[in-house]
């Protein structure tokens, strides 16, 4: 391998590694709401797109950013506790099956909400993030990938502490650990739930604004979700620091597949390249790299 | 903007979904629109299908019909998915007088073309649908009216070579094609090829995988592949993601030449400075200084009967497609009534005035579209009727016409159209239609 090559070989890695981390910003939502309910929440992409198109109908009214930002915040917040009661809290104990098709049906419940409420217009969302590379020992690398990167990773640590540090972090704990010792000690579930729901709209709302910069504000976004479900096979559905590890994989497993080996297929293999990873490690390793394996006695 | 005006849109759907927008009479001519005003490609959908309307309107409103045959339509919504255009179609084509299908959508346009061509209605799919169903002699009843893939793609090239100085200036050239991962992506590799050939130049195609939200290792191959030229043949999101990539990897965006459906304001906002100097393919301008476009703003809009919540989006690129669309079906009325008489017509009658629909530059000024369009001249074995195309090349604000109107190398591409087109009607065990049969017409 020639000097050029290799440093294209690194520039490919790091363009993978930095959209990876774009995915799991996404994957981090649905660890979220599994790790405490047990529910794979489909609708985590329409909360994405959802979150995305208030924000920036709210600014084109006029909002300035941060108003529309904790407005945004606090509508996510609701609509995650109006779903928590209106549709979880009704089926609670019912089989996983039944609440992910909940959750399917609460997908396109939320797309055409957001389509009714904020018309079907595709909007431009701008952070103030440049989209212009900067050129490191001959690499390009883009600005606004990294600088999401950082974002992705200030809200893991935050994540990591929450759930490690506070008191209602160890309760989601406890919840994700058996629901009805939990209960046993004292522990509110429904109020564990809200305040878990409450979380993931505010996640969704955080990746609704990068993937919205990113991708232009239009019904597209709820199809990230496409790319956070690999990540989740991959990571583990319980694990935030799994989603994390897992999109930096996928991420950069797919674009390097999709330079070196694409082109024997004709190209265009990315699409489905991180789902025939996910899937072998789904045989060899069924609750993912960092997934909690279960020990149930029948 | 008030929480009703927002609800507008999605309220019309609602009463879209609900039944018809006009009252169907037997004696009024029809046009059944499969329309797409929510999901993905709702702002494609809203700004076509609203024009369309608009259209029909100002013809009702103005004229009265078309030499007093009113025009009436039905919407039903597919969300832009096959299933649901099909049973759309088989829902709205018991309504009576049906002129022309209207899709606007490749998937559809395929599984309805045995079904139209059973009920000898015409299925018009202006600027896309299936290359060889320009051939008349086999599809009868498929109309790709103005621009089909290969001419695009011989217009796209001619305006490369016209800006590198002429044809023979292609030799050595490089142009990478990014297209989408779908049939309608695919449509034009061969023909990609067959001209890189002809005209000497290296040529690399790059699929993006649906829906084309992510193109990082796409542009990183491109910019290790340096091509002089990107020929971007997207779809929906595809288009500002590869927009905003290929500044992120430092591919000047002024070498970026867009397709017919990567030329809209949609393709090119959310990607905001990254899609300054970006060029596209275009049948028609975008704008609303066009005389037929002032009717309708002041007789359609002006009377609160406008298709679009948005009149933000009146001459829009979609917007003036539909106007564009709706002037060529109404035409083909006009002119098969002039030989069927001025009633409401069978679908075969309206077929037949497609297949002499030949509107020159001087007829296109007497209808008020003077430069929105240029000409068309379709004939009974010319299905897309010899469009023109021009370029326009986007400011950050609108799109400006950059170029002149450029005649795609229809002599070229005649031949390789034959040889699907003749290969399917063996397949088929269809024999090739003449010029007479094409005059025997269904009452």
């Amino acid at each position: 391998m020639d000097w050029f090559a290799f440093l294209f070989f690194i520039e490919v890695t790091i363009g993978g590694l930095l959209s990876g981390v774009m995915y799991a910003l996404v994957a981090i939502g649905f660890v979220l709401i599994y790790k405490t309910s047990g529910v794979l929440n489909f609708a985590q992409g329409a909360m994405v797109l959802f979150a995305a198109l208030t924000f920036v109908s709210l600014t084109e009214q006029g909002l300035p950013f941060l108003a529309a930002l904790a407005i945004t915040a606090a509508v996510m917040a609701l609509l995650g506790l109006t779903i928590e009661r209106a549709v979880l809290r009704p089926l609670a104990n019912r089989s996983p099956m039944t609440l992910f098709m909940a959750t399917l049906g609460l997908a396109y419940v939320i797309e055409g909400a957001a389509q009714l409420i904020w018309g079907t217009a595709v909007h431009r969302l701008d952070l103030g993030i440049s989209n212009e590379p900067f050129i490191l020992g001959g690499i390009f690398i883009s600005t606004f990938d990294l600088i999401a990167a950082l974002i992705a990773g200030v809200m893991v640590a935050a994540l990591t502490a929450f759930f490690r540090f506070t008191r209602t972090g160890l309760a989601f704990r406890a919840v994700a650990d058996d629901q009805f010792a939990a209960l046993a000690v004292g522990l509110r579930l429904d109020r564990i739930w809200a305040a878990v729901w409450t979380a993931a709209g505010v996640v969704a709302l955080v990746a609704g604004l990068l993937w919205g910069a990113r991708l232009g504000v239009q019904f597209a976004l709820s199809l990230v979700v496409l790319k956070a479900l690999p990540v989740l096979v991959l990571g583990g559905f319980d694990s935030v620091l799994g989603a994390i590890v897992a999109g930096l994989l996928i991420g950069a497993t797919e674009k390097l597949a999709e330079v070196y080996i694409g082109p024997v297929f004709g190209g265009g293999i990315e699409g489905w390249f991180a789902y025939a990873v996910a899937l072998i490690v789904l045989l060899v390793r069924p609750t993912g790299l960092f997934g909690q394996k279960l020990v149930e006695r029948y | 903007m008030s929480i009703f005006k927002r609800l507008a849109p999605a309220l019309l759907a609602a009463t879209i979904l609900a039944g018809g927008v006009t009252t169907v009479h037997a004696d009024d001519q029809h046009f059944p629109l499969q329309s797409y005003r929510v999901g993905p490609y709702a702002a494609g959908g809203t700004g076509f299908f609203g024009g369309f309307i608009d259209y029909l309107n100002l013809i009702n409103t103005r004229d009265g019909g078309v030499n007093g045959v009113k025009l009436t339509w039905s919407e039903g919504e597919t969300e832009y998915e096959v299933e649901k255009g099909v049973e759309v179609y088989q829902r709205l084509k018991t309504n009576p007088g049906i002129a022309a299908w209207n899709p606007l959508s490749v998937g559809i346009a395929y599984a309805m073309l045995d079904g139209i061509t059973a009920d000898k209605v015409p299925l018009i799919t202006i600027n896309h649908g299936r290359t060889d169903t320009t051939d008349g002699r086999v599809f009868p009843y498929a109309f790709p009216l103005l621009l089909n893939p290969y001419s695009e793609t011989s217009g796209i090239v001619n305006y490369i070579a016209a800006k590198e100085g002429g044809l023979e200036a292609l030799k050595g050239k490089k142009i990478a094609v990014l297209y989408h991962g779908s049939p309608y992506g695919k449509e034009t590799i061969p023909i990609y090829e067959l001209l890189a050939e002809k005209y000497g130049f290296s040529l690399v195609q790059i699929e993006v995988p649906h829906p084309g939200s992510e193109q990082q290792s796409q542009w990183l191959q491109i910019r290790q592949e340096r091509p002089d030229y990107v020929v971007l043949r997207g779809w929906g999101v595809m288009n500002p993601v590869a927009l905003s990539t290929a500044q992120r990897n430092g591919f000047p965006v002024d070498h970026i030449i867009g397709n017919v459906w990567s030329n809209s304001e949609e393709d090119v906002t959310p990607a905001g400075d990254a899609a300054i100097g970006y060029t596209a393919i275009t049948t028609q301008a975008s704008g609303k200084e066009y005389p037929v476009l002032q009717e309708i703003i002041k007789t359609v809009y002006g009377a609160g009967q406008g298709n679009l919540a948005d009149q933000a989006r009146i001459g829009s690129v979609y917007h003036n497609l539909g106007i564009v669309n709706g002037i060529l079906n109404v035409e083909a009325v006009r002119i098969a009534q002039g030989k069927f008489g001025n009633r409401t017509l069978t679908g075969d009658e309206v077929r037949w005035g497609f297949e002499h629909l030949q509107l020159t530059p001087e007829r296109v000024k007497e209808l008020g579209a003077e430069n929105l369009f240029h000409s068309i001249n379709v004939t009974y074995d010319n299905h897309e009727g010899e469009g023109y195309v021009t370029f326009q090349q986007w400011d950050g604000q609108k799109w400006n016409v950059v170029s002149d109107w450029i005649a795609p190398d229809w002599a070229l591409l005649r031949p390789i159209i034959e040889k699907s087109s003749e290969a399917y009607a063996a397949e088929k065990g269809l024999t090739l239609r003449t010029e007479a049969d094409a005059e025997n017409v269904s009452q």
